[in-house]
């Protein structure tokens, strides 16, 4: 039997070895760039179905928690790819060349949120020891009742983050490789459904751990190369801070150059001629949704990239203050506590062979994640730079390469709005900033074998996610509501099938419905967040923490965090409520603290729980000899179990 | 091995409940003063060609979060021993 240091060893060298093969054929002009990108699907999904083939099992202590028997670096490497997402891969960086200072909030968010997972739940939940999250809520609040909360918030955080991962792998593959988008999201789902079906969480594992080695290393390599050919050393993170004062300087010369205040003032002439449009009236409703998507993107390009001359450092990099400063520490709040409430994070602790382990996981996890969200701000300076220095001034009719290639992809647009025949910065249109993860490469100048390294890397970051999801959404459904509500007496067989069948079905929905492109998908995702730290993050640290915690106090509270950020949610997307000028994203400001008032106050008006669920709560503080392998602590036999 | 006795228990309950709090602090002040409300003030200084503010949030801040996790394990993971708790199965 072969180590695992071995087998993953090989795994990276085989994969680099076979980017490099592809990168010589295309050099030799073996391959298209669309060859390309078929190549490095299908040699994705081969890896993860030969993966969930190679790791099948239907011993539920492997099919639930991989037999807790993870270690440490590798759960942290699982960790670290079921958490990164499609939007962490391809969305971040671009979003941090836009916001500047107030995009850091998600870096910060994303990655401190491991602290308070790992000081306040992860090595008690593996003390705990169950199959899910909603079976520590019954164990802990005696019942059904937090049990079933605990299902429907799981399943509503996890749906919505999965249905935008599959819409991230339709997008990735339609992109890449030119198949339709529908057809795209199918490909991906074989390859989900592969491993989750056959293997459960141990495929997922262990699919997850190939996922975090593809997906790093296509992060870094783009980044790091432009970091060396610019200043000669391979560590963006170093080497970027000079690249933000070269950029400052770039954004000056743009704001002061006359051709570009020529460009910005006809961009200015647009808005105010389509505002004008729409305030005359009398057009049809699609007419001035059309006009009003065009007045905002001609007065987004009529404005000034961010600089200032007189401090060294741009508007690009300036602190937010009062209401600005008040969104960002509570939206890296909210981030943080939903990192820490996100079911299917909470679970791979339980994969840990001992609570001493899933505490080395923790931090194995946030190192593999900080991998890529230290290089993330990095990748966005050095995307900036690459679009000042080599599109700005170029001539109209001598576009570089990479402006044609992506056009087709609608990510954004090159016009010349002045007709002078020369590109100034204002005839740069963004319609998305995905493009500066996905179209760095080229941008740089890498060859098209990087870009399609970049496309695995973001169909691993997508797929991965979306594992773990479906994982969780099923076992909440299976597990928890079938057999610990429905039918406990339901035999293990039954309940494995159960699970995959939903596997099956709750995979097509998500796809089914990403089929319809809705654009509010990405914001939901945003919004899983806060729900899942408004419901779990209270509920859990109380059950841990403070023994005094009762069920009705537990249940109130759970539903009161989650009433109280959905009322806010949607009064302040739709109905313009505002409380404080907080925006949408960060509602759960007001309903994680609600919920921890509720289940405190609730709690102390109400009698104290049983002696048993105390007696609970102790064993869960203190790890205790022989008690790190394998059982179930709700005292039923899982041992006896037919492996077929 | 047998159980802890109460006062063990309760030395090993403190110890751990001093160090959450100790690094939930430096958490809380790296997170929302240094990388937040005192970030501003902090740019006025250059570190790496980085205004010290900006630099904070996005890259010193995670590299402190990193350390801070990797040290709670040890040290827990040390306490765990001195106590003679073994549970690798």
């Amino acid at each position: 039997m072969w180590s695992l240091d071995k087998i993953f060893g090989l795994y990276t060298v085989l994969f680099l070895g076979t980017t490099v093969l592809i990168g010589i054929g295309e050099k030799l002009g073996l391959f298209s760039n669309q060859m390309i990108g078929w190549l490095f699907m299908a040699m994705s999904l081969a890896i993860y179905v030969v993966i969930g083939v190679l790791t099948r099992t239907s011993n539920p202590d492997q099919y639930y928690v991989a037999g807790r028997n993870v270690p440490a670096f590798y759960n942290g490497m699982a960790t670290g790819s079921d958490w990164m997402s499609a939007a962490s891969f391809i969305s971040m960086a671009g979003a941090l060349s836009v916001q500047g200072f107030s995009g850091l909030a998600y870096v910060m968010g994303w990655t401190g949120g491991y602290l308070l997972l790992a000081v306040f739940l992860g090595p008690y939940l593996r003390q705990f020891g169950a199959y899910t999250i909603p079976d520590f809520l019954g164990a802990r609040y005696g019942g059904n009742m937090a049990r079933c909360i605990g299902v429907v918030a799981a399943i509503a955080c996890s749906l919505m983050y999965l249905i935008a991962q599959v819409t991230g792998v339709g997008f990735i593959v339609a992109r890449f490789i030119g198949i339709d988008f529908n057809v795209g999201v199918f490909l991906g789902l074989i390859g989900v459904l592969f491993c989750s079906v056959l293997g459960g969480m141990k495929s997922v594992t262990w699919t997850q751990v190939a996922q975090y080695i593809i997906l790093i290393i296509s992060y870094l390599v783009p980044v790091v190369y432009m970091s060396w050919t610019i200043f000669s050393i391979p560590i963006p993170e170093l080497t970027y801070g000079q690249l933000l004062q070269r950029n400052n300087a770039a954004a000056i010369a743009v704001t002061r150059d006359p051709t570009e205040k020529e460009t910005r003032a006809l961009w200015k002439k647009d808005a105010d001629a389509a505002n004008a449009k729409i305030k005359a009236g009398g057009l049809p409703e699609a007419d001035v949704e059309k006009l009003k998507a065009q007045a905002t993107i001609a007065s987004r390009q009529a404005i000034a990239p961010a600089a200032s001359d007189d401090a060294k450092f741009g508007r690009y990099l300036t602190v937010p203050t009062g209401t600005g400063m008040w969104n960002f520490l509570a939206l890296t709040f909210c981030l943080m506590v939903g990192t820490a409430g996100l079911p299917h994070i909470l679970t791979r602790y339980y994969t840990a062979p001992s609570v001493r382990q899933a505490r080395t996981t923790c931090a194995w996890a946030l190192l593999c994640i900080f991998m890529l969200y230290f290089t993330a701000p990095a990748y966005a300076a050095f995307a900036r730079f690459a679009l000042y220095t080599r599109l700005v001034g170029s001539k109209i009719t001598e576009l570089p390469a990479w402006v044609n290639l992506w056009k087709p992809a609608g990510l954004f647009e090159v016009v010349d709005k002045n007709g002078d025949g020369i590109v100034q910065w204002a005839d740069f249109v963004l319609k998305s900033s995905d493009f500066v993860v996905l179209a760095t490469p080229e941008i740089a100048g890498l060859p098209f074998v990087i870009t399609g390294l970049v496309m695995a890397g973001g169909l691993a970051a997508a797929l991965s996610t979306a594992d773990g999801l479906l994982l969780t959404i099923a076992n909440a459904i299976s597990h928890d509501l079938y057999y610990n509500v429905i039918d406990p007496s339901a035999s293990l067989v039954k309940r494995l099938t159960i699970t995959k069948v939903l596997l099956v079905v709750t995979a097509i929905v998500a796809a089914y419905i990403a089929t319809y492109r809705l654009s509010l998908i990405v914001e939901l995702v945003a919004w899983a967040f806060s729900l899942a730290g408004a419901s779990f993050f209270p509920a859990l640290v109380m059950g841990i923490w403070w023994k005094r915690a009762n069920a009705i106090g537990a249940n109130v509270g759970m539903l009161v965090g989650l009433g109280v950020t959905l009322f806010y949610m949607i009064g302040s997307r739709f109905y313009g409520l505002s409380w404080f000028g907080t925006t949408t994203i960060s509602s759960a400001i007001f309903g994680l603290p609600a919920g921890f008032l509720t289940i405190w106050i609730v709690s102390l008006l109400t009698p104290p729980p049983p002696q048993s669920v105390q007696d609970l709560v102790i064993s869960v503080r203190y790890p205790k000899s022989g008690q790190g392998t394998k059982g179930d602590p709700l005292g039923r036999d899982l041992r006896e179990v037919p492996v077929h | 091995m047998a159980d802890l006795t109460p006062r063990q228990r309760d030395e090993y309950w403190r110890y751990n409940v001093k160090l959450t709090t100790i690094l939930l602090s430096i958490w809380f002040v790296v997170t929302f003063l240094i990388s937040g409300l005192w970030a501003s003030w902090l740019n006025q200084w250059t570190i790496i060609g980085f205004p010290l503010g900006y630099y904070m949030a996005a890259q010193g801040s995670l590299a402190i979060f990193v350390v801070e996790i990797a040290i709670y394990a040890r040290l827990m993971n040390k306490k765990d021993e001195e106590f003679g708790i073994r549970e690798e199965g």
